[in-house]
């Protein structure tokens, strides 16, 4: 049996479930946040997957540039994370309700 | 292969870039009193990008690059010229927010540049990769900027709630690229279109979902019900200036963005996307108006207008696409309805920075008999909020009119059933902007006035929103100027 594109498809789109429902259900940022990387990597699996396939770089390519913006909103978000900590001692979004209405 | 690089045609990124450059540099030598030095480069650097514009949009020609990837055309000209325009004014009105204030003054102009820099490049991206790129730089340095006043715990729960639905946004932007990528085999635009027609039946659920996606990521950017939530606590919780640049400079890169792709990528696929934009367009306006009408405060109350100016801007290409008619005219009316825009509503959170200096609260309550002590102040609010409520002979009316006319044009009961809800929508809107209005002609004023009440605006406060002011009344009397802008962009789908 061979592994064809459409085994990674599919994983990828399993993966990109599991961090999407992780963003619905976790109330932690910082889980939230690895939940963003999952579906990040997803996207990855699917442009290497897909670039593949089609014989083409631009897949591969793209995968460059998606890991650098992901790696410069993790310096991002947790430089948040932290600013939000120091003034709440919480990492629970669902004690964030300052703002309302 | 080896790539020509037309100079004059990046021009405008490249003095920005060299513009962050001397702020970077410039913010390790100068002592605390003069980091103004800072935005005054910074100012500089936006006016001076703006002269490659100019001489570009005078030869009249279109510069591609790239393969293609990386084209300045007339749509590219005029979305470039105002995102600089509106980063003019949210730098006037920075200075003295900033200055006031303890918080670090270099880097935030760095921020606000690389911001400029991201729009810059969005507005030329005609493949995938580089629109990803452009919207990343746009917003990337929104978040920390959301969150400047990092003591304050309302600053920063408005950072994280924007980063976290816009990296969420981004990763279903991404995926929906990466599902269109593998099946069409482009990243181009150009290529998608050419390639979307040989897509085989049984491969057809994958590309809706991937249509969808890039359509759900980009809604979350122009925050459109029901992608909004986000913005009312981040445009509340953020410093004033750059709640007005995420209302205004962040919400017109998400559309030119979707613009963009689905004008060049997607024109053929109107049945998906068509229904979709239409469903956005009419919950935006009904959701954001009926919030507003409830709203205390004045920040919140301008993001539910925000909100609801979103669907307004969907309603024209919507309306187009759900009826199959030609895009062309729903592009021109979009593109004049973001410059409108732009100006009126940069102009009214210009002058709830000068009044909730002098007011000392954000609750529109307290800003009762406002007109009364700062009575220049109170006409400019009245300006800016009868143009938003679309109130002849302001701006407002104009960009209402042209949204009107394309979506009645486009026909059919589906637009026209659009034009109805939006219409409906501008009476309920026209209740809050006046409830304001009422509020700071109308009421009596405090019998005590705080000691700030009296104080003057300073002068790039008060530049910034002279300049909008005469934007928006000159725009109002003369519309034929915006409308001049707006066609000129659907030369883009002629391939001119």
């Amino acid at each position: 049996m061979t592994v064809g594109p459409g085994w990674y498809m599919t994983l990828a789109a399993a993966l990109f479930s599991i961090g999407a429902i992780g963003m619905l259900v976790r109330r932690n940022a910082l889980v939230m946040f690895m939940s963003i990387e999952l579906m990040l990597n997803a996207v990855n699996l699917t442009f290497v997957a897909a670039g593949r396939a089609l014989g083409t770089l631009d897949g591969q390519v793209s995968v460059f540039f998606v890991l650098v913006v992901a790696a410069a909103e993790v310096v991002v978000g947790l430089a948040i994370i932290v600013a939000v900590f120091r003034t709440r001692a919480t990492a629970s979004v669902d004690e964030l309700s300052e703002l309302k209405g | 292969m080896t790539y020509t690089i037309d100079w004059l045609a990046v021009a405008p990124e490249l003095t920005v870039v060299a513009g962050i450059l001397v702020v970077l540099t410039l913010d390790l030598f100068l002592s605390r009193r003069d980091k103004y030095w800072t935005g005054v480069v910074a100012v500089l650097t936006v006016s001076l990008a703006v002269v490659p514009l100019i001489v570009m949009a005078a030869d009249d020609l279109t510069r591609a690059m790239f393969d293609g990837s990386f084209v300045v055309d007339d749509f590219a000209l005029v979305l470039k010229g105002l995102f600089l325009v509106a980063g003019y004014l949210v730098l006037l009105m920075s200075v003295t927010y900033i200055e006031s204030d303890r918080y670090y003054e270099g880097e935030y102009y760095l921020l606000l540049l690389v911001s400029i820099l991201g729009s810059l490049v969005l507005a030329s991206s005609r493949d995938l990769i580089l629109l990803f790129i452009g919207l990343e730089l746009t917003t990337g340095p929104l978040f920390l900027l959301a969150g400047w006043r990092k003591g304050d715990a309302k600053s920063n729960e408005a950072a994280l709630k924007y980063f976290i639905l816009g990296v969420l946004s981004t990763a279903m932007l991404l995926y929906g690229m990466s599902l269109v990528y593998g099946l069409t085999g482009s990243v181009r635009f150009v290529g998608i279109r050419e390639a979307i027609p040989a897509i085989g039946a049984a491969q057809e659920p994958a590309l809706v979902l991937g249509v969808l996606l890039m359509i759900v990521g980009f809604g979350f950017k122009v925050s459109a019900v029901p992608f909004h939530f986000w913005a009312p606590d981040t445009y509340e919780g953020a410093p004033t200036p750059v709640t007005a640049y995420l209302s205004v400079s962040s919400k017109t890169a998400g559309f030119v963005a979707m613009l963009s792709v689905v004008y060049l990528a997607f024109p053929d696929l109107t049945s998906i996307w068509g229904p979709a934009l239409w469903l956005l367009a009419a919950a935006s306006m009904t959701v954001a108006n009926l919030s507003a009408l409830r709203q205390r405060n004045i920040v919140r109350l301008l993001a539910y207008s925000s909100v609801a100016h979103a669907g307004f801007m969907l309603v024209p290409f919507a309306g187009a696409a759900v009826a199959g008619q030609a895009l062309s005219e729903g592009l021109s009316a979009t593109v004049t309805y973001l410059v409108i825009y732009a100006l009126m509503n940069l102009g009214a959170f210009a002058v709830v920075i000068a009044g909730a200096r002098r007011t000392g609260t954000g609750d529109i309550e307290g800003w009762a008999g406002f007109g009364s002590y700062a009575p220049r102040q109170g006409i400019l609010l009245v300006v800016f909020f009868l143009s938003l409520a679309g109130i002849p002979p302001l701006a407002g009316w104009f960009a209402k009119f042209v949204m009107f006319q394309a979506v009645i044009a486009a026909g059919g009961t589906a637009a026209v059933w659009l034009a109805v809800i939006a219409a409906l929508n501008s009476v309920i809107a026209f209740f809050y902007y006046a409830r304001v209005v009422k509020t700071v002609w109308m009421d009596p004023a405090p019998a005590e006035l705080g000691e700030e009440a009296t104080a003057p605006a300073t002068g790039a406060l008060r530049l910034a929103m002279g300049l909008a002011a005469v934007a928006v009344v000159v725009i109002g009397v003369f519309p034929g100027i915006s409308a001049f802008f707006g066609d000129a962009t659907t030369r883009i789908l002629n391939g001119g």
